[in-house]
């Protein structure tokens, strides 16, 4: 039983190091996505290895204030960097950031393999980081056996919550209007350094525990699947916090089930997560996408079907003929596609036509009352077109064709007023 | 220069090697950094990772030519993954190649430790190798290989120099054209792609990364024609890669990919800063002479009475009344004294000599060329920008030119009694 019970603290423990890191990573990438910086999230989490080596050579250890303040001045740096590039060398911002922060890694890589004896620090767990060591290296303090790596991510996740509220419309505003914000009078650029030195922060206290992968995966994926489910600042920050928690839990469930590396599997549920939100999303989603597509293809379809039953039945009476439609000359017109097949049976269904026993199809009475309107936007157009626009007869057409699905009853009100109410389209047919 | 063991069988491997590989990336990176998709060549090395595992998995053995295999169309993914989503989702392009760089490297991470738990311990440090690269394990097998990719991707850029420039420079123009521009694009991303992959178990993930981007960058300093460009990229491409082999020979305790990494960096330091015209020491030194020249002309300017006649003097006490208005007025004189400009006997008076009084006469020239076109003739106004250009007009014979001087000389009583000698310049 007590076995038991270590085992289930050992996964809490754990779990609770990967939500507690990649939460302050998704607050601030939200920010970072919005104001399409993202890759620097990226940069940056690279770039501070040689801060962090250099500051560890110099006072000898891998945790404690100057690890984070190296980091620091180095993201700084790769974030003036970047922009001196692409200001003063005008070299295009991404072939900058991709040369700032290589640049910076390669030497950070050099260092460790010069000074490997003395820092206990290898390129492979800053890649991997070790998570799952967090719930072995523990203190007792307040009379638990707290993790050391707690007293470095509670911290960061206090400093980068409090940030994040205390100047929420400082970011809202610098996020979606820099200019603005710089003329209303708080500085866009002092809100983008500062950002980017949180951003350095919270990479360092976080590599240590989940590695640089999940840092990159959690300050991007999260935020980027909250966009495609909501259009709300304040709703962003909380769906990414909850991706960040359900990856957290999932991905360490995934890792022990598979036995395999449980921040890569963390990235990977992260990973699935946006996804199925690509695919799903309400309204941003492929799916939702395309039925909406599909649903005014079918409108349009059907509105042109009995649009053109309606004026077929006027030429019909003109000529003193049936107005019945032989079903085969329908199809022969609307040609044989599945889109038409099912915009049939959706007029079938709304009762809009009904077939005769002779093979043929008329409009109900209801159809006829949609059909007219719809022709009548057409036909108002037409006129609107020709005297406003002064087009040619035979270019009165096709735009109208285009626009009647469009023009609802208010709009054909206007139109009307606009021409003094006319009877005629300039093709000499009546306006229903 | 080198004593015979030093350079030995194996660093002339590696330094061939590195050398080609460097090469080639100036190559296709010269592309990639045009197109602005330097970043594409990261996300591409991150993607590439799964592949490499799941070609390891399914063949069951290490086959260098299988795993690339895997690395090339994985890394293919990753770019249709990122187009895709820049195309059909709200996500930008940014935060799409973060996802599919993280994601796609999360997922290669789980692999390897798939792998690692199913072999043997000895074979992982094969995928290993790729993340951070094992440049001194380079084998004569790579060489050729990396010999064949030079040789290929110059042919292909050879054969599609035209419409690569094209797709380069105006993708848009290209397709209105009827280049097949998406086609030619997915060829160029399977270029880096391929670089990338075979480029992975040399110099590793990041690494690879910088090599595609420095040499291309570099060389966009120093020339405004792709041609040249290409070819300086390629030249810096494979210095990178000798010279950083060779100091990693040098110094036997540094590992040669982050050393490559920084001599290409160096090159890339020294072209931003002192590439000819587009370097930053260059552009300095040009805005400073344009600040010098317009400072001149401001000084010029005093010497020009309210009845637009020059004055023979000037005293420094006239002109510091203006100095809150022309910061800087000291050196500004100082300069000119030293040119020749200005005379002066006691540092308070000041006068200006026959060469400057010739100057001040030109630049009050094209001001009042410059009133009159913007005034008369606005549809010339394009002359106004360079004065260059205005001193043309001043010499020219076209119509316009004659017809603007003759309305110049009847409005400007200044040039008469400037220029005691009657007006010539």
């Amino acid at each position: 039983m007590a076995e038991l019970w270590d085992q289930w603290e050992l996964s809490v423990l754990t779990v609770l190091a990967g939500i507690l890191s990649s939460l302050p990573c998704a607050w601030l990438g939200c920010f970072l996505m919005l104001r399409r910086l993202s890759l620097m999230g990226d940069a940056i989490s690279h770039a501070v290895l040689p801060g962090v080596v250099v500051a560890a050579l110099l006072t000898g250890e891998l945790t404690g204030w100057p690890i984070f303040l190296g980091a620091v001045v180095v993201g700084l740096f790769t974030a003036f960097l970047t922009r001196g590039l692409s200001q003063l060398g005008h070299v295009p911002d991404d072939a900058g950031m991709g040369v700032v922060f290589t640049s910076l890694f390669a030497v950070g890589v050099l260092l460790i393999s010069q000074f490997a004896s003395q820092v206990d620090l290898d390129p492979g767990c800053v890649l991997y980081g070790l998570i799952d060591f967090i719930p072995l290296d523990t203190v007792n303090r307040f009379g638990w056996e707290i993790p050391k790596a707690y007293f470095s991510l509670v911290p960061c996740l206090i400093l980068t919550g409090s940030f994040v509220l205390l100047f929420w419309k400082e970011l809202q505003l610098s996020s979606f209007d820099p200019n603005l914000a710089s003329a209303v009078g708080f500085s866009a650029d002092l809100i983008h350094y500062l950002l980017m030195a949180l951003v350095a922060v919270v990479s360092v206290s976080a590599f240590e525990a989940v590695g640089s992968v999940l840092v990159v995966a959690m300050m991007i994926v999260p935020p980027a699947t909250a966009h495609l489910l909501t259009d709300r600042l304040g709703r962003l920050v909380v769906i990414a916090s909850l991706c960040c928690v359900t990856s957290s839990l999932f991905g360490y469930w995934g890792a022990i089930y598979w036995n395999t590396s449980t921040p890569g599997m963390m990235a990977v549920v992260a990973g699935v997560q946006f996804g199925l939100a690509v695919v799903f999303a309400p309204h941003h989603g492929l799916v939702s996408k395309g039925l909406h597509q599909l649903r005014l293809a079918l409108r349009i379809m059907s509105e042109d079907i009995i649009g053109g039953l309606f004026r077929a039945e006027e030429l019909a009476q003109e000529a003193g003929l049936s107005s019945e439609i032989p079903w085969r000359t329908c199809r022969e017109i609307l040609g044989q596609g599945r889109l038409t097949s099912l915009a049939f049976a959706w007029l079938r269904f709304r009762e809009l036509i009904r077939p005769t026993p002779r093979g043929g199809i008329l409009l109900t009475d209801e159809g006829r009352r949609r059909a007219q309107s719809l022709v009548r936007s057409h036909r108002l157009w037409e006129a609107y077109l020709q005297k406003y626009f002064h087009l040619p007869e035979d270019h009165l057409h096709a735009p109208a064709a285009r626009l009647e699905h469009y023009i609802g009853p208010k709009l054909q009100e206007k139109l009307e007023e606009e021409l003094d109410a006319p009877h005629t389209d300039p093709h000499g047919r009546q306006i229903p | 220069m080198f004593s015979a063991d030093f350079l030995s069988y194996n660093t002339m491997i590696v330094l061939v090697g590195t050398s080609l590989l460097g090469g080639t990336s100036g190559l296709i990176g010269t592309f990639a950094v045009l197109r602005k998709r330097s970043l594409t060549g990261d996300a591409l090395s991150h993607a590439a990772l799964p592949g490499l595992c799941i070609a390891f998995m399914l063949w069951g053995e290490r086959n260098l030519f299988v795993m690339l295999l895997g690395a090339f169309f994985s890394g293919l993914l990753g770019i249709g993954i990122i187009s895709g989503l820049r195309a059909w989702t709200r996500i930008k392009e940014d935060a799409a190649i973060g996802i599919v760089l993280s994601v796609f490297f999360g997922a290669g991470i789980v692999l390897s430790r798939l792998i690692q738990n199913r072999v043997s311990a000895g074979s992982k440090a094969g995928l290993d190798s790729y993340i951070l690269g094992k440049t001194a394990g380079m084998l004569s097998y790579d060489v050729y290989l990396i010999a064949g990719l030079a040789c290929g991707s110059l042919i292909v850029v050879l054969a599609l120099s035209k419409e690569f420039q094209l797709i380069s420079f105006d993708t848009p123009f290209a397709t209105v054209q009827g280049w097949p521009a998406l086609f030619l694009d997915l060829v160029l991303m399977s270029l880096i792609a391929i670089v990338v992959v075979i480029g992975l178990p040399a110099v590793g993930v990041v690494m690879m990364a910088a090599l595609l981007i420095l040499p291309g960058a570099s060389a966009r300093f120093w020339t405004e024609r792709l041609p040249s460009m290409i070819q300086i990229s390629i030249v810096i491409g494979f210095l990178t890669g000798a010279v950083g082999t060779l100091a990693s020979a040098t110094f036997s305790l540094m590992p040669a990919g982050p050393l490559i990494v920084l001599v290409g960096t160096g090159f890339f330091l020294i072209s931003v800063l002192f590439a000819p015209r587009r370097g930053v020491v260059a552009r300095q030194l040009h805005e400073l002479s344009f600040r010098r020249e317009l400072a001149q002309q401001r000084l010029l300017n005093l010497f020009l009475g309210s009845d637009k006649t020059l004055k023979p003097e000037i005293a420094l006490s006239e002109i510091s009344t203006t100095r809150s208005s022309f910061p800087g007025i000291e050196r500004s004189l100082d300069l000119a004294l030293r040119e020749g400009v200005l005379q002066s006997d006691d540092s308070r008076t000041f006068r200006l000599t026959n060469y400057g009084r010739t100057l001040a006469v030109q630049v009050h020239q094209r001001d009042l060329l410059r009133h009159l076109i913007w005034n008369e003739r606005p549809d010339l106004a394009a002359y106004c920008q360079a004065d260059d250009d205005l001193d043309e007009l001043l010499r020219n014979s076209t119509p316009e030119a004659i017809e603007l001087r003759t309305r110049l000389e009847q409005r400007g009583e200044l040039l008469s009694k400037a220029l005691p000698s009657g007006g010539a310049l």
